[in-house]
């Protein structure tokens, strides 16, 4: 839970550090920020846990967002609610299709993802060449909107929790997610287990795509604008949160908490270099070397805890 | 119980992978109410029934059928759908998932299971992550898994091999449970013993096929294994059991100082194992799949650091971190595996120069007449064909294993430890290897020989040694290691007095 411990740590600096009086807008910027990488961790962390990797998610970001701004544009609040929830579903089931060319061809996970990158980032190009588009307002205000019920409390984090709630909790525990796990765990142990790996890992790259889909939409929501490029970023950095938020590269071992909590980090560092006045490309210096700094420390106390025992 | 319908029926099943014919047309009765053991040796096709009945991998041809009804198995969730609960040699537990939630994904009712536990006298920690729980109590705890299903047929493959004797009698206890109940047990074992001590009738296998099925208490032991050497091995077979006795020789003359000691070593499954090694010698280490003979050879090429007891080349201890301590002190290894040694779309040239990269001058540049003579030289020895030498994935096996041979050669060894060299190497090539081992030995250097084939033993070795459940059982003479006498030696059926040691 080194991400909880370094998100803590920052924040308190962060207060320190803002001219104006530290305070819930503060909060509701981070998380609106913090809102499409949360998504995009979600996403990688389960096809990592179930030990493959998934290089499409910024594509398949910038598909959705170019998709929505164009299709959302002049619809009603309910209409594009709606619309939404299709796109989630279409992204969900090209995600499975990705995961059904993995498991028929044998071919690497990291290959087809990566050739799925270059389909889907022209595919938003064709959508949409140039920024355009946009959303209802009321449908921006999901993400965008400052209370819930507290000052403290923006409606970002509210959609956010509501898509773990609605997506992941009802499955983590159950044969489904469990099996999600147990492919990444031992393939081999899992298969004689009676486990059907196949359908799995197909199950696991649609979770993908339905992830990357919310955080295109969030995309939308936070900007009002379709951009083909939005997502782009989002492939590496959705790996970075994994990483930093202790999911196994090997796959097996960790959870989504720990990925949106990093996602967090991760946003709040850049938050905090601008904030500074840091150079740019120190900044990503400084980021990069962070990842690696705690990934490390993380090793060494797996390490220790295993001499220990 | 003959009469009744059997529960489980295999009639002609047939697999081969690719050009290899794992098993040719095998037959199997299991009747309601007994406990059946399968035999057979090292690639007779056993292992290839079991994954076959379980959905592991489909069959050729054959039918299966359970209860009088024709059925396919296609996966392992199939096979336990079918009432057929298999308690795999590998683990079927995932490691980073907890005990509880390992049944969950399987959809066994924990209370079952638990209770299934209870009976076996075993307390286990179902919040406890799979990996951290012992393996032979991982064992224990698939058995409870699958016993909780309630299954017709429990399927046992070497589920003794990795416990304890205490752990290994309430398996027997269970065992028997179940025949009372009228439900039935395929126990699979390398040990004849508890073959003879608790199966109703066994079925043996030689090449691909079930040569009989037998009644074992009353038969015996040496039926069995007349049963899996065949029958024109088997009457050798009795003419030797009776020079048995006279089978541990005394270790050849002690006069020369030895290349390689081995004094009371135990790692993993090896339990206090010593034995010598001498100059010209090839010592053969004859074992049954997982005695271990895999971790001997691991301590020794320095892979692994031994749990007690010391390795000595030439006198000096050898203290490894690395494998590049044993190859330093000349203790080289040929794995059976040849992929797992050589740099495979490299040359054969870079191949045998391989090892020599760690002595030229560290940084220095690297002499290529020099090393283009010795390479050749090797490369010569040992009549490889180098005309897809580019890349050594390119060659055929035999000659890819010789140039993980031609390295140490070029290099210079003392000591050579051949793991299963010959495995997957046509006759030819096998006679040339063997060959070569010989010279080798007989120029001054030291070979540690394990095969999976028994017949190479007397073609090859000086003396043989017997490992069995991870302890030295009998040492033979080469000329006396014949496939019978191994046979018998390598199920602990020979009581040698004591773990030979010079």
């Amino acid at each position: 839970m080194g991400a909880f411990a370094l998100l803590f740590v920052l924040v308190l600096y962060w207060r320190t550090q803002t001219a104006a009086r530290w305070g819930p807008f503060d909060v509701q910027s981070l998380a609106i920020d913090a809102l499409p990488l949360c998504f995009a961790a979600c996403g990688q962390a389960i096809v990592i846990l179930s030990g493959g990797i998934d290089l499409s998610v910024g594509s398949m970001m910038s598909l959705v967002n170019v998709v929505s701004a164009r299709a959302l544009l002049h619809l009603s609040f309910r209409d594009a609610l709606l619309v939404s929830l299709l796109i989630v579903a279409g992204a969900a089931l090209v995600g499975a299709f990705t995961g059904l060319l993995i498991v028929v061809t044998r071919v690497a996970d990291i290959i087809v993802t990566l050739a799925m990158l270059f389909v889907l980032g022209g595919a938003a190009l064709a959508v949409l060449e140039v920024p355009g588009g946009g959303a209802p307002i009321r449908y921006q205000n999901l993400v965008t909107l400052d209370t819930l019920a507290t000052k403290w409390a923006p409606s970002a984090i509210g959609v956010l929790l509501g898509a773990y709630v609605v997506l992941w909790v009802p499955v983590r525990r159950t044969r489904v997610g469990l099996s999600l796990y147990a492919i990444g765990s031992s393939r081999s142990a899992a298969y004689l287990a009676g486990v059907n790996v196949p359908r799995s890992r197909i199950v696991a790259y649609a979770y993908s795509g339905a992830f990357a889909a919310l955080g295109g939409l969030a995309l939308t929501a936070a900007s009002g604008l379709g951009d083909p490029n939005s997502g782009t970023i989002y492939t590496l950095n959705s790996v970075a949160a994994v990483v930093l938020g202790g999911v196994s590269l090997l796959g097996g071992v960790g959870g989504l908490i720990g990925p949106i909590a990093a996602a967090f980090v991760l946003t709040l560092v850049k938050t905090l270099m601008i904030l500074k006045g840091v150079d740019q490309n120190w900044a990503q210096v400084i980021q990069g070397a962070l990842i690696v700094l705690v990934v490390m420390i993380g090793g060494l106390a797996v390490r220790q805890k295993g001499k220990g025992s | 119980m003959t009469g009744s319908t059997p529960l489980l029926d295999v009639r002609g099943l047939a697999k081969s992978y690719g050009p290899v014919v794992a098993l040719r047309s095998a037959d199997l009765q299991v009747v309601p109410g007994e406990v059946h053991a399968l035999l057979g040796a090292n690639g007779a096709g056993k292992s290839t029934l079991v994954k076959l009945l379980t959905g592991v991998v489909s069959a050729d041809a054959g039918t299966v059928s359970l209860a009088g009804h024709p059925v396919r198995v296609a996966s392992p969730a199939a096979s336990a759908r079918l009432g057929l609960a298999p308690v795999f040699q590998d683990p079927a537990l995932v490691p980073d998932l907890t005990v509880a939630q390992n049944m969950r994904l399987t959809g066994t009712d924990p209370e079952a299971v638990r209770r299934e536990l209870n009976e076996l006298d075993l307390d286990v920690d179902f919040s406890e992550q799979a990996r951290d729980v012992p393996l032979p109590l991982l064992r224990m705890i698939d058995l409870a898994r699958a016993l909780a299903r309630r299954p017709e047929l429990l399927l046992l493959d070497e589920i003794t091999a990795a416990l304890p004797s205490d752990l290994a009698e309430r398996v027997f206890t269970v065992m028997a449970g179940l025949r009372e109940n009228g439900r039935s047990v395929l126990f699979i074992t390398h040990r004849l013993k508890e073959v003879t001590a608790t199966c109703d009738r066994a079925t043996i296998l030689r090449d691909g096929g079930a040569v009989a099925t037998i009644d074992p208490r009353e038969r015996g032991e040496e039926a069995i294994v007349g049963y899996m050497l065949g029958p024109e091995a088997a009457h050798a077979a009795a003419e030797a059991a009776q020079k048995d006795a006279s089978a541990v020789h005394a270790p050849p003359p002690a006069d020369s100082a030895a290349a390689l000691e081995v004094d009371s070593v135990t790692v993993g499954r090896v339990q206090d194992v010593s034995f010598v090694l001498r100059p010209g010698e090839i010592l053969g280490i004859a074992a049954l799949e997982g005695q271990g003979q895999g971790e001997l050879f691991d301590v020794l090429s320095g892979q692994r650091t031994p749990e007690s007891g010391e390795i000595r080349i030439a006198g000096r201890p050898l203290r490894t971190r690395h494998p590049y301590d044993a190859i330093r002190a000349g203790v080289v290894l040929v794995p059976a595996d040849r992929l797992q040694a050589l740099l495979p779309q490299r040359s054969v040239r870079e191949n045998v120069a391989a090892p020599r990269y760690n002595r030229v001058g560290r940084w220095g540049a690297i002499n290529m007449r020099d090393e283009g003579r010795r390479v050749r030289q090797a490369v010569d020895a040992l009549q490889i064909d180098v005309r897809a030498g580019r890349q050594v994935r390119r060659l055929s096996g035999g000659n890819q294993q010789k140039v993980t041979i031609a390295r140490w050669l070029a290099s210079g060894f003392r000591t050579m430890l051949c793991f299963d060299p010959t495995r997957g190497i046509d006759v030819g090539t096998k006679r040339q290897i063997y060959g070569l081992l010989r010279q080798l030995a007989d120029d001054g250097g030291a070979i540690l020989f394990f095969s999976s084939e028994l017949t190479e033993f007397p073609l090859v070795c000086d003396r043989v040694l017997t490992l069995f459940g991870g302890r030295i059982t009998a040492e033979l003479p080469g000329q006396a290691a014949d496939e019978a006498s191994l046979l018998r030696a390598m199920h602990g059926l020979v009581e040698a007095g004591d773990g030979e040691a010079a």
